[in-house]
């Protein structure tokens, strides 16, 4: 895996509202049922302020910028 | 066949071997620590539960980790339906699991082992509990029997664990790996009951002797269940690297010309017959292929039956089986199911191929367990392997048997 801050999902604790989707749509579109898929690989630099709103309006604290872990 | 390992011993149809049977056949295991972990590791041993992951790599995080409080859960649920395997070796042969299990928890330094076992397997649990009874006190008075809930999932390592410390068989989020931090937050070895009573061979007999069964350079035996259209169907311990045609023929061969195999039960793939054969039934052999041994179910579909109905009925079962913790889990097999459905039910449409080829991709990688991934890997080797059926297939699926 690239190098770089890769967001990850918590499956278990999404509900699928969808605003990650809204304010990312670069790199997060949602499936036919609400819920989001992320595109493969790092977030790009001119996306990380978009991504760390993203990350802090999820309702539910289920979307996280990580070093490491896979982003699902 | 002479190279039975985990069934050599008295008769399987004699019932379970006592303690002092099994003492008196075996000896006592000579290896344990870190020499036994060593062991493991050249041996090449790796879980028998499905996912095929590596023992010694398992056992190091443990040991590391435990401080003496680590916990073993030796794994029995046993939830995939045509799986009898581990079954088979708890009513036969529970000290070979047990011996692993304590190995596991003196050599992880554990103070408590829990014996995993499917709710429904009554027999299964019936000879581990006895067994568990004549073992040594000091072994019993750190063991427990726990019930796994009749689900697919039970089985998985992380609801193995929430259930036994909340009663919930549900799979919780990974990374943290039940082996850095399980029960109670100790670290946690989930291991496959038929992983334990290798171990507890590799014990007594080494790493070379382990290896030195196997063909076409795979390593040690393993259980497989043989279902569908053989003659004698059941399970049978065969040395890795057997092909799929040698151990059919161990089971009596075909009853019928055959259509398709199904490798590793339902978190497997179908291939067409003819490219099946040759399969080697050893997890690093078919992993280099693509495929996975799973839990080793090898199923033989007749050329009389309909390998898209056959799939379909599967779906409707995965879907029913998602623990409902996840949206793309919850919502996307059972669209899938519906989907696949409808092709069996009513016959192709292009609206439920596009559909079905679509979320077979986008669903996969998205749950906090493997359960959409194994259905959706499963699903997409269908698709291949009954394209032709796929794209005209009847509305015929009433008229099927099950």
């Amino acid at each position: 895996m690239r190098e770089g801050l890769h967001l990850s999902i918590d499956r278990i604790k999404c509900d699928g509202h969808g605003l990650c989707a809204e304010l990312l749509p670069e790199l997060i579109r949602l499936d036919d049922w609400g819920y989001p898929i992320i595109a493969p690989g790092p977030v790009p630099d001119h996306l990380l302020p978009l991504a760390q709103r993203a990350v802090a309006t999820c309702p539910v604290l289920a979307l996280a910028l990580r070093r490491t872990a896979a982003s699902k | 066949m002479s190279g039975l390992r985990l069934l050599a011993g008295p008769s399987l149809s004699s019932g379970s071997e006592t303690y002092a049977d099994h003492v008196r056949r075996l000896g006592a295991a000579t290896l344990a620590g870190r020499a036994l972990i060593e062991a493991l590791g050249r041996s090449g041993l790796t879980g028998r539960g499905g996912a095929s992951f590596s023992v010694a790599v398992k056992w190091k995080a443990v040991a590391v980790a435990s401080k003496g409080r680590a916990v073993v859960i030796a794994n029995g649920a046993e939830g995939e339906p045509q799986s009898h395997k581990d079954r088979l070796l708890m009513t036969t042969r529970p000290h070979l699991i047990l011996d692993g299990a304590f190995l596991a928890a003196r050599t992880l330094r554990a103070n408590q082992v829990v014996l995993y076992v499917g709710e429904e397997h009554g027999s299964s649990w019936a000879a581990m509990e006895r067994a568990l009874d004549e073992r040594p006190e000091a072994e019993r008075r750190i063991a427990r029997m726990v019930a796994a809930p009749h689900r697919y999932v039970a089985g998985e390592s992380s609801a193995a664990v929430h259930l036994v410390e909340a009663g919930i068989a549900t799979p919780t989020t990974t990374p943290p790996h039940p082996r850095e931090r399980g029960v109670a937050s100790a670290p946690t070895l989930v291991q496959n009951v038929e992983t334990l009573a290798h171990i507890a061979l590799i014990a007594r007999y080494g790493d070379a002797w382990y290896k030195s069964a196997g063909r076409r350079g795979a390593a040690g035996t393993i259980l497989i269940t043989i279902t569908g259209g053989v003659k004698s169907p059941g399970i049978l311990e065969v040395e890795a690297g057997t092909t799929i045609e040698e151990a059919v023929a161990m089971a009596g061969g075909v009853s019928e010309p055959a259509a398709a195999l199904l490798v590793g039960g339902y978190f497997g793939a179908w291939v067409p017959a003819d490219k099946g054969w040759a399969l080697p039934l050893d997890a690093a052999a078919l992993k280099a292929q693509g495929m996975n041994l799973g839990c080793g179910v090898i199923g033989v579909l007749p050329a009389t039956r309909c390998g898209v109905c056959d799939t379909a009925r599967i779906m409707r079962y995965l879907a029913q089986e998602s623990s409902a913790q996840c949206g793309p889990c919850f919502f996307g097999l059972r669209a899938l199911s519906d989907a696949i459905g409808r092709v069996a039910e009513r016959g192709t449409n292009r609206d439920d191929l596009a559909r079905l080829n679509r979320w077979a991709v986008e669903v996969q990688g998205r749950g906090a367990c493997k359960h959409p991934d194994g259905a959706v890997i499963f699903l997409r080797s269908a698709l291949s392997t009954f394209a032709d059926t796929f794209a005209s297939h009847p509305a015929h699926w009433r008229q099927q048997p099950a």
